[in-house]
């Protein structure tokens, strides 16, 4: 080991033809864009308006540009596993070495969790509750963002492990001592647990940041049990987050101290107990599934009270209801391991408790089953979503009743029949939610209409590409087909594994729909603008904003008097009023210390992935002192003028009454 | 508490210039206690994981062994008078005395760094007898419970420098006293949290 490079050698280099076609393909990419961006002279435009950006919508449409890239990546790994289950029958070794096939399903349930899943639901998050609360930006938006930077950082590991050394080979969950030193010499865990641990300090962050927003900076008039549904679910996302990723970012600690510097948490010998780990990392997982679905939940409920022109049935009930899942989501978490040592009382109890959660998810089907009813359902293609998930998500949570059965569990855990549930109700909850909020919002955010037959294409290929992917997969369950196998011998598997590559397969039509809609709708962006800001005829302030709306969001704070505010305006006959004045507005200016601090984090994991220590050193000194010079600039803030405000205004009331 | 409490209020009062939308003082405040109960959870899942471990010693010293109560009660004593040091800090800042301010933050940051160099005397003697955190898993338990709480410590005490400076250089504005007013907050929780150090740790393992 060398005190320049620690254990970077040019061994790390890779060398499987798959991995280095990849990196090629990527190298390639990456080449285009930049010259793209130098050609067009965008740079500027990138650094000044975007990477340094404040502004909680662009943060958030860079949020959900890193999920889109990292769907690429993370569906990549998935189709790859699939190819190699449907080759690798009867004996035959399939194209993926174990060793490969193992960082495979490792990374690709890291990435489609921590950094798609999240980063497009904190995405979503971003951009429309500050607006949905009549707020101007939330409550620190420097803050906001260095947690992007952060998430950012994550990913940014996660990647360069394919190019440099190698991804953890133990499953998502990373148990010890699987994920010890012992038995994981190598830096793939490393890479693991500071892509984890970094991105996941980011996210506690968010929460924070959110927290405060929606409790500090409502609208005059908007009382808690006035906030729009989704913003509703989106602070009890946040308090879960809260609550539950300082346990992941201590339990990771913990597993870095075993492989550091030789403690005994996790380890076989010297008193360890991996079961610990086991416990903690579950106390954050399970209430995580929460955070993901919640906001996906008030996405639908949005949708379905927007699009049937009716007031959402039971907004109590449904605040309750979410309340209610949140709490139950911490008391759950032993239901991930009830075979591993628990007396029958206790897998009693944690079984008993994952059924009740059933009843307040149940209780928020029926309310958009109530809002539907007698409704006039306009069959957008968020609409389409939403009638998908409720199918969907209805077979996925009747499944986990089944799974929290402790005695059914015994035969069911480990098998395929529990993948087919948790793509059950991921996809079909939290990913169907955040593609109908992402088809909802998007005129919103970007200021154009989606085309509408592919993001139809796009649905239709999804649906019936999950059933066939998954439905194959409880089937394999049953007849006994464990997880994590790298190649079979059953012929009586062999067919289903067929159906769901041809599945994976159609999913992907659906992945190349949904790219292409983007691109088609960006080439004609002239032709369908959203002049208006309202092109659903919604319900919540976001609404009453231009699309894309005025950075400062609000020229003036709204007075709001109903659940419905936008609705309620427009009704009064208040909604677009011309002002005669307006007074200053007080904004944040854009900051580089973020993307500093994000670029010396990155340097900091990078550093002690491969034992790098005077890398590590600076890259940590060097963003405590970033922040500490962040924190001595009293060069933060500045005031937009009225009138310019009455410019923009003026523009946006004219359009309105054009549209 | 109570000049906590004041101090909100004061800082609440001197965001209040701008447009009441960007009440940053209290937000800040707001924001900040809501991050210390995500630091509450991050010593709460240490201190579950030292109530599960403590009794693994694999054959070596226990808490009894290697406890020396006096020193440790040396250390508490010096941060339960830092508290009461950073309470008049309080006063003093509430009062717009500068200096006074000073003083007491600087008095403070005595008796921190006392608490801090009887931890790492304590650390470094443990170490040296063979008790260090590899031994066990008591003692990689015992080692990160109260190195997290010595950590948290010692960025506060980084944390003091950096804004008496910022006071000494802007006097007591709006931005400096919602900043004290935080660091109180984070002083204070490290005293509650030692507290339960101190009696979890010491005085049980002690029995």
């Amino acid at each position: 080991m060398s005190a320049l490079l620690g254990k970077l050698s040019w061994d790390a280099l890779p060398y499987d033809p798959i991995v280095i076609g990849t990196l090629c393909v990527v190298a390639i990419a990456g080449c285009v864009l930049a010259f793209l961006l130098i050609k067009h002279k965008l740079l500027g435009v990138l650094w000044n308006d975007w990477l340094t950006s404040v502004d909680h919508k662009k943060l958030g449409i860079m949020y959900i540009v890193l999920a889109l890239v990292m769907l690429i990546r993370g569906f990549a790994d998935a189709i790859m596993m699939r190819l190699q289950l449907a080759l690798a029958t009867s004996g035959d070794p399939g194209y993926l070495p174990p060793s490969h096939y193992d960082q495979i399903f490792t990374a690709h349930g890291v990435i489609m969790i921590i950094f798609m899943a999240m980063p497009f639901m904190i995405g979503l998050m971003n951009i429309v509750v500050p607006l949905q609360i009549g707020a101007r930006d939330v409550a620190f938006p420097f803050l906001n963002n260095l947690s992007f930077w952060l998430a950012v950082s994550g990913a940014v590991l996660v990647n360069i492990s394919l190019g440099l050394g190698e991804f953890a080979k133990t499953g998502w969950v990373a148990y010890p001592p699987l994920s010890g030193l012992e038995y994981s010499p190598g830096v793939g865990v490393d890479y693991y647990i500071w892509a984890l641990q970094i991105s996941g300090i980011g996210t506690t962050l968010t929460a924070v940041n959110f927290l405060a927003t929606v409790f500090k900076m409502r609208t005059p008039g908007m009382k808690l049990m006035d906030m729009p549904i989704f913003t509703w679910t989106c602070t009890w996302a946040n308090i879960l987050i809260a609550a539950s990723f300082p346990i992941l970012t201590a339990v990771l600690a913990m597993l870095t101290l075993d492989r550091y510097l030789d403690f005994h948490f996790f380890t076989n010998d010297g008193g360890g107990n991996s079961m610990m780990y086991i416990n903690l990392f579950w106390a954050w997982g399970h209430p995580e599934v929460y955070i993901l679905v919640l906001p996906a939940f008030g996405i639908f409920s949005e949708i379905v009270s927007t699009f049937t022109g009716k007031r959402l049935f039971g907004y109590k009930s449904m605040v309750w209801a979410t309340a209610s899942i949140s709490i139950l989501g911490f008391i759950v978490w032993l239901h991930h391991f009830f075979t591993m040592g628990s007396s029958a009382n206790v897998n009693a109890f944690f079984g008993v408790m994952t059924m009740i959660i059933a009843v307040p998810t149940g209780v928020k089907l029926f309310n958009w089953l109530f809002t539907m009813y007698r409704g006039r359902l306009r069959v957008t293609v968020p609409v389409l979503w939403t009638l998908g998930f409720m199918v969907t998500f209805t077979v996925g949570g009747m499944t986990g009743v089944l799974l929290a059965v402790p005695g059914a569990n015994y035969v069911l855990h480990n098998s395929l029949f529990l993948i087919a549930h948790f793509h059950n109700t991921i996809i079909g909850g939290a990913v169907f939610g955040y593609l109908a909020g992402f088809a909802f919002w998007f005129p919103k955010a970007m200021g154009f209409h989606l085309n509408v037959k592919l993001g139809k294409a796009a649905f239709w290929c999804w649906l019936v590409g999950f059933f066939l992917a998954f439905m194959p997969l409880y089937v394999l369950g049953f007849l006994g087909m464990t997880r994590r196998l790298n190649h079979t011998d059953n012929p009586d598997w062999n067919i289903w594994l067929y159906i769901a590559l041809v599945g994976a397969l159609v999913i992907l039509a659906g992945i190349i729909c949904q790219f292409l809609q983007l691109y088609v709708s960006f080439r004609d962006r002239a032709q369908n603008l959203d002049t208006t800001g309202d092109p659903w005829n919604g319900h919540t302030l976001e609404w009453s904003t231009a699309s894309p709306p005025q950075y400062y969001n609000f020229a003036e704070l709204p007075v709001v008097s109903d659940i419905d505010a936008f609705t309620d305006m427009k009704e009064k006959g208040t909604a677009y009023v011309r002002k005669e004045s307006y007074a200053p507005i007080h904004m944040p200016k854009n900051t580089k210390a973020g993307i500093i601090i994000g670029a010396l984090i990155t340097a900091f994991g990078f550093a002690m992935i491969w034992h790098i220590w005077w890398l590590a050193i600076v890259g940590l000194v060097g963003s405590i002192v970033t922040f500490i010079a962040r924190a001595y600039t009293s060069d933060v803030d500045y005031y937009v003028q009225p009138d310019e405000i009455a410019q923009i205004e003026n523009e946006h009331l004219d359009n309105v009454a054009k549209g | 508490m109570s000049t906590t409490h004041m101090n909100t209020h004061d800082a609440h009062e001197a965001g209040a210039h701008h447009d009441e939308h960007h009440d940053t003082g209290g937000n800040t405040v707001f924001g900040f206690w809501l991050y210390l109960m995500t630091d509450c959870l991050l010593f709460a899942s240490v201190f579950a994981t030292y109530a599960v471990l403590f009794m693994n010693t694999a054959g070596g010293v226990s808490g009894k062994d290697i406890f020396d109560l006096e020193l440790i009660l040396a250390g508490t004593a010096a941060l339960l008078v830092s508290s009461i040091t950073f309470g008049f800090a309080m006063i003093c800042a509430h009062n717009k005395n500068r200096s006074g301010t000073l003083m007491w933050l600087l008095a403070t940051f005595i008796f921190g760094g006392v608490f801090i160099a009887l931890e790492i005397y304590e650390f470094q003697h443990l170490i040296h007898n063979g008790n260090g955190p590899q031994a066990s898993a008591f003692l990689s338990a015992f080692f990160s419970l109260v190195g997290l709480h010595g950590l948290h410590v010692t960025a506060g005490l980084i944390w003091m420098v950096i804004l008496a400076v910022e006071i000494m250089m802007t006097g007591l504005t709006g931005r400096s006293l919602t900043r004290l007013a935080c660091l109180s907050l984070f002083w204070h929780f490290l005293d509650i949290i030692w507290i339960c150090v101190f009696t979890v740790v010491y005085l049980m393992g002690a029995i």
